[in-house]
C-alpha cells in the first residue's frame, strides 16, 4: 500500500549548472570532493574556505545556534539557489553536495528561515580539470516535464472513472465473468499513477486497502474487498459471497470514491522532485507488494500492478530524461539499460491481452523480476539527487 | 508418570548460588531421572560425585577477562535475570509446545529440570553429573559440550508461559491451571499490516537465552530442548545478534538493520521506579503468582532492507525523526535530548514529522506508557527472491500487555516505518518471578 511522496517541500527550481554526484554505491572511497565546513551561528555563516576548485563540494553545515537553520548556495546574482540545506535544528549538521561550474557565487545562512540571512559571503569555484558544464534552460524543460506530467495524471484517472464505472456496473449485474475480466485492466489505471492517488489520505486505504492492513473492527471497501469476492477460492472456509446488498454498497462506494479522486487530481502540479520520487515510489510498490504477489491476493492478477506500476515509473523517468541526459548520461545510459531488461521479462509472461497470474509463475520466473527490479532500483534512487537540490 | 528416583548426590563444586537445604521440594540437587534421561538417553547410575566442567574456574585461568566475557548473573532471584539485565549481544529464543500426554506433574518436573539445569548454566558450568566429557563410557555426555573453555559471558535464561499453556485452542486446560491464568494473558489482536506465519508465532513455553557469546547461547537452548525431549518439543526458535537496545546507562544504544539508533528512550535498569511502574506485575495487579513477573512479548519483524538501502537519505531520518549518524532527535541537540515535537521547519511543518517512527513510540504521544525493549538484529538466510530474510527480533516486557497493544496499534496505523517492515511473528508469554533458591521457576502458579 501507501507510498506517499515526501520530501514535497524539495525546491524545483534553481537548477544553475549543478548536478549531484550519482551512480551506482561507490566501489572507489577515492574522494574526488572538496569538503569543507559551514558553521552557521545566530550571527555568522562561517565557510571554511571562500574558493574551492570547480567540480564536487561538499559543505558540512553545522547549526550552532538555538534555531532552526537553513544554508543557501547562491548564484552570481545574489539571488538564484544554487543549492540548499534547510530544516537543520540545533546541535545538528547536514551535508550539501553540489557539482559547481566555474564562477562566482554567495554563501549564507539564515537562522530563524525567516529575514534575508546572515553572513552572506562571496564564494568562488575556481577552474579545474573536473569542472561540471554549465547548462542553458533548464528551467524551461522542466516546467515542460511537469506540464506533462500533470496531463498523464489526469489522463489515466479519467480512464480509471470510466473503467471502473463499467467494472461497478458488471458486479453489480452479477456479471462476475465480465467483473473479472475488468478487474485487472481497470486497476492498471490506478496502479500508474499510485504515488499520487496515495497522497490523498484517507483515499488510498478507502480504495486499496488490503484485508491484512485492515484493523480490529474497521470497515473493509475498496478493489481488494470486491475482489475477495470474485475470487473465494482461496477465501477462510467460513467466507460467505456478498449479499445483494453487500455488493451495492461496495460498489457505491468504490464510484464515489473514485469520482473523488477525480476531483481531487484536477489542476495537480509538480515539482520535479515530485516526480522523481515519484518513479522511485513506484518501483518500491513494485519490490514490496507486486514481486511478492502481496498486492493480489486473490485475483493473483499481481504482474498486471506491476507492469502498471512500471509503466508510470518510465512516464516519469522519460518526463526528466531529456534533463539528465546533460546532468548525468552514465545515469540515464544505465536508466534506459536497466527498464528495457525488466520490460523484456515482463513481456515474456504475456498472455493474450494480459499476463501470467501470479500462482503460474515459477520460483526462478519470480526472482528473475525480483532481481531486475534491484537493477533497475539502485539507478533510479540516484534520480533524484542527480536533478534536484 | 512414575515419580522419578532422585539421587542424593551432592555437587562436589558447590555453585555460589545454589544453597544447601533439607526442606526444599525435590529435586534440588539435581536433575529428575527424567530429565537425565533426556539428556543421555540411557540410565546412567548414581555412581562418581561431583559437577563437571566448571567453566568459571577454566575460563578465569585461560581467558583474557573482559567484562563481557566474565559478567555472572545469579539465576536464582526476586524476579527472573534476562529482563532487567543490561543486554548482553546475543540471542537465542525458543517457542515450546508441551507434549501431548504431558500431565501436570509432568510439566512441574520439566520445570525443576529446566530450572536446575539453567542456574547450572548461568554460573558457568555443564550440566548434569558428569558434565560433557566425562561419565560412564558407553552413555552419551550429560552435557552437550559445545561451551567447553568458554566463560560464562553473561549468560541468562528467562522462562515465560503462553496463553495456550493454561488453554488451547480447543479450550482444554490441560493441566488444571486456567483458574489462574491472567485475563490479560490473551493472544494479542491483530493489528493492521500484520502477516503472521503461525509456525512463527505463539506456543505453550518459551525460552529467552542472551548471552556475549552466541555459542553459550546455543548451548543453552540446546541442552533445555533436550532436556525436555518427550514433554515439550521446539515449536519456534530464533537466533538474534547485535542486541537493538540498551536497558543500562552504561551501555551505548546500539543500532539496528536499518543504521538507525533506535530505544534511545528505553527503560533503564538505574531508574527503579520507572520498572517498578512499566515492568514489574505487582501484588494489586494479580493473579499472586504473577507479582514480581512481567508480560513478554516477541514480534518477528521483517524488514525490507533492499528497498531501504537505497531511500534517500532525507526520507531515511525523516522516517526515523532521528539523524541517522548521533542518532539526534531531528529538532536539535544530541541523543539523548528531548525531542521538540513543536519545533517547525520550513512551510511550518513539524522537524519531526507527524508520523515518524520516534514521535509515535516516544513515551509523551503514548500517555506515559513505556516498554522495556531488548530486541536482536536477525539475518536468517535469504528468501527465494534472493532479498535477505533479515530484521528485529523485538522483544519488550511490561507490566500489562496492554502497553504493547496500544502503542503496537498507533505504530501500525500511522507509523512511517511501516512501509519498510512487515510483522511476521508474534507472541506472548507471561514471565513468572525469579525462583528462590532450591524451588523453580513457575513454582507458586502451582502451589
Amino acid at each position: 500500500m501507501p507510498r506517499v511522496i515526501r520530501s514535497a517541500s524539495l525546491l524545483g527550481v534553481g537548477l544553475l549548472g549543478v548536478s549531484v554526484l550519482s551512480g551506482c554505491v561507490a566501489n572507489n572511497p577515492t574522494s574526488t570532493h572538496t569538503a569543507l565546513t559551514v558553521d552557521s551561528s545566530q550571527t555568522e555563516c562561517a565557510v571554511s574556505a571562500n574558493e574551492a576548485p570547480a567540480g564536487s563540494i561538499r559543505f558540512t553545515v553545522t547549526n550552532s545556534g538555538d534555531q532552526v537553520t537553513e544554508f543557501y548556495l547562491l548564484a552570481e546574482d545574489g539571488l538564484r539557489i544554487v543549492g540548499e540545506a534547510e530544516n537543520i535544528g540545533p546541535g545538528l549538521s547536514r551535508d550539501l553536495v553540489v557539482q559547481l561550474a566555474a564562477g562566482n557565487y554567495f554563501t549564507a545562512c539564515k537562522p530563524g528561515m525567516t529575514g534575508d540571512g546572515v553572513g552572506k559571503a562571496e564564494f568562488t569555484a575556481t577552474e579545474s580539470d573536473a569542472a561540471a558544464t554549465v547548462d542553458v534552460d533548464l528551467a524551461a524543460q522542466i516546467d515542460t516535464a511537469n506540464t506533462n506530467y500533470a496531463s498523464y495524471v489526469s489522463d489515466q484517472i479519467d480512464q480509471l472513472v470510466t473503467g471502473t464505472d463499467a467494472f461497478a456496473a458488471a458486479y453489480l449485474a452479477g456479471d462476475d465473468d465480465a467483473a473479472r475480466t475488468l478487474y485487472a485492466a481497470t486497476r492498471m489505471h490506478w496502479e500508474r499513477v499510485e504515488t499520487i492517488a496515495e497522497s490523498f489520505g484517507d483515499l488510498d486505504p478507502k480504495l486499496d486497502l488490503r484485508e491484512a492492513d485492515l484493523e480490529e473492527g474497521q470497515n473493509w471497501t475498496g478493489w481488494h474487498a470486491i475482489e475477495k469476492d470474485l475470487w473465494p477460492a482461496e477465501a477462510e472456509a467460513d467466507f460467505e459471497a456478498y449479499s445483494a446488498e453487500k455488493r451495492a454498497s461496495l460498489t457505491a462506494q468504490l464510484v464515489t470514491d473514485t469520482a473523488t479522486l477525480h476531483e481531487k487530481v484536477q489542476g495537480l502540479t509538480f515539482t520535479l522532485s515530485q516526480q522523481t520520487n515519484g518513479a522511485i515510489g513506484l518501483l518500491d510498490e513494485v519490490a514490496s507488494g507486486k514481486v511478492t504477489g502481496e498486492e493480489e491476493r486473490w485475483s493473483h492478477t499481481d504482474l498486471w500492478d506491476f507492469q502498471a506500476n512500471v509503466d508510470g515509473a518510465k512516464v516519469l523517468y522519460a518526463g526528466v530524461r531529456d534533463i539528465l541526459l546533460q546532468e548525468d548520461p552514465d545515469l540515464a545510459a544505465s536508466l534506459d539499460t536497466e527498464f528495457a531488461a525488466l520490460q523484456t521479462l515482463l513481456d515474456a509472461q504475456r498472455v493474450d491481452d494480459g499476463f501470467t497470474y501470479y500462482n503460474d509463475l515459477t520460483t526462478a520466473e519470480i526472482r528473475d523480476l525480483a532481481n531486475q527490479v534491484n537493477a533497475l532500483g539502485e539507478p533510479l534512487n540516484q534520480l533524484t539527487a542527480a536533478l534536484v537540490l | 508418570m512414575k515419580r522419578a528416583v532422585k539421587r542424593a548426590v551432592k555437587p562436589a563444586v558447590k555453585p555460589a548460588t545454589r544453597a544447601e537445604s533439607v526442606d526444599t521440594p525435590t529435586p534440588t540437587h539435581g536433575l529428575s531421572r527424567r530429565g537425565l534421561l533426556g539428556l543421555a538417553g540411557a540410565s546412567v547410575a548414581g555412581i562418581g560425585l561431583g559437577v563437571a566442567g566448571d567453566r568459571v574456574a577454566l575460563a578465569a585461568s585461560t581467558t583474557p577477562e573482559t567484562a563481557s566475557a566474565t559478567a555472572v548473573y545469579p539465576f536464582y532471584g526476586t524476579h527472573q535475570a534476562g529482563i532487567v539485565t543490561p543486554t548482553q549481544d546475543r540471542l537465542h529464543f525458543a517457542a515450546f509446545d508441551v507434549a501431548a500426554g504431558t500431565t501436570r506433574a509432568d510439566l512441574i518436573e520439566l520445570l525443576q529440570d529446566w530450572t536446575i539445569a539453567a542456574a547450572a548454566m548461568s554460573a558457568g558450568q555443564d550440566i548434569g553429573e558428569y558434565g560433557a566429557v566425562s561419565g560412564p563410557y558407553d552413555a552419551p555426555p550429560e552435557d552437550t559440550g559445545e561451551a567447553q573453555g568458554l566463560p560464562t559471558s553473561g549468560l541468562t535464561i528467562t522462562f515465560g508461559f503462553g496463553p495456550t499453556l493454561f488453554e488451547t485452542a480447543d479450550g482444554v486446560d490441560r493441566f488444571g491451571i486456567n483458574s489462574r491464568r491472567p485475563p490479560e494473558l490473551t493472544p494479542l489482536p491483530h493489528f493492521p499490516g500484520d502477516d503472521l506465519d503461525p509456525d512463527r508465532s505463539d506456543g505453550d513455553l518459551c525460552i529467552q537465552a542472551c548471552s556475549n557469546d552466541p555459542q553459550v547461547a546455543v548451548h543453552a537452548i540446546r541442552n533445555l530442548s533436550r532436556i525436555a525431549f518427550g514433554r515439550a518439543a521446539l515449536r519456534w526458535t530464533q537466533l538474534g545478534f547485535g542486541r537493538t537496545s540498551s536497558t543500562s546507562t552504561a551501555q551505548a544504544t546500539a543500532r539496528n538493520l536499518f543504521g538507525f539508533k533506535d530505544g534511545t528512550a528505553n527503560i533503564k535498569a538505574e531508574e527503579p521506579q520507572v520498572v517498578t511502574d512499566q515492568v514489574w506485575v505487582s501484588s494489586a495487579d494479580g493473579p499472586e503468582w504473577l507479582a514480581g513477573g512481567s508480560y513478554l512479548v516477541t514480534r518477528r519483524i521483517r524488514m525490507t532492507i533492499e528497498t531501504w538501502d537505497r531511500t534517500i537519505l532525507r526520507e531515511q531520518e525523516t522516517v526515523f525523526g532521528r539523524t541517522k549518524g548521533s542518532g539526534a532527535p531531528l529538532s536539535g541537540g544530541t541523543e539523548f535530548s528531548e525531542p521538540d515535537f513543536t519545533l517547525a521547519g520550513r512551510d511550518d511543518q513539524p522537524l519531526i514529522s507527524a508520523d515518524a517512527h520516534m514521535r509515535l513510540a516516544h513515551p509523551d504521544q503514548n500517555k506515559g506508557t513505556q516498554l522495556l525493549r531488548r530486541g536482536y538484529n536477525f539475518v536468517d538466510g535469504n528468501d527465494a527472491l534472493g532479498r535477505l530474510d533479515a530484521g528485529l527480533f523485538f522483544i519488550s516486557f511490561q507490566r500489562s500487555p496492554a502497553q504493547f497493544t496500544d502503542i503496537q496499534l498507533n505504530l501500525a496505523k500511522n507509523d512511517a516505518l511501516n512501509e519498510y517492515i512487515r510483522h511476521v511473528g508474534s507472541a506472548l508469554f507471561a514471565v513468572p518471578a525469579g525462583a528462590a533458591t532450591g524451588s523453580y521457576v513457575g513454582a507458586p502458579l502451582f502451589a
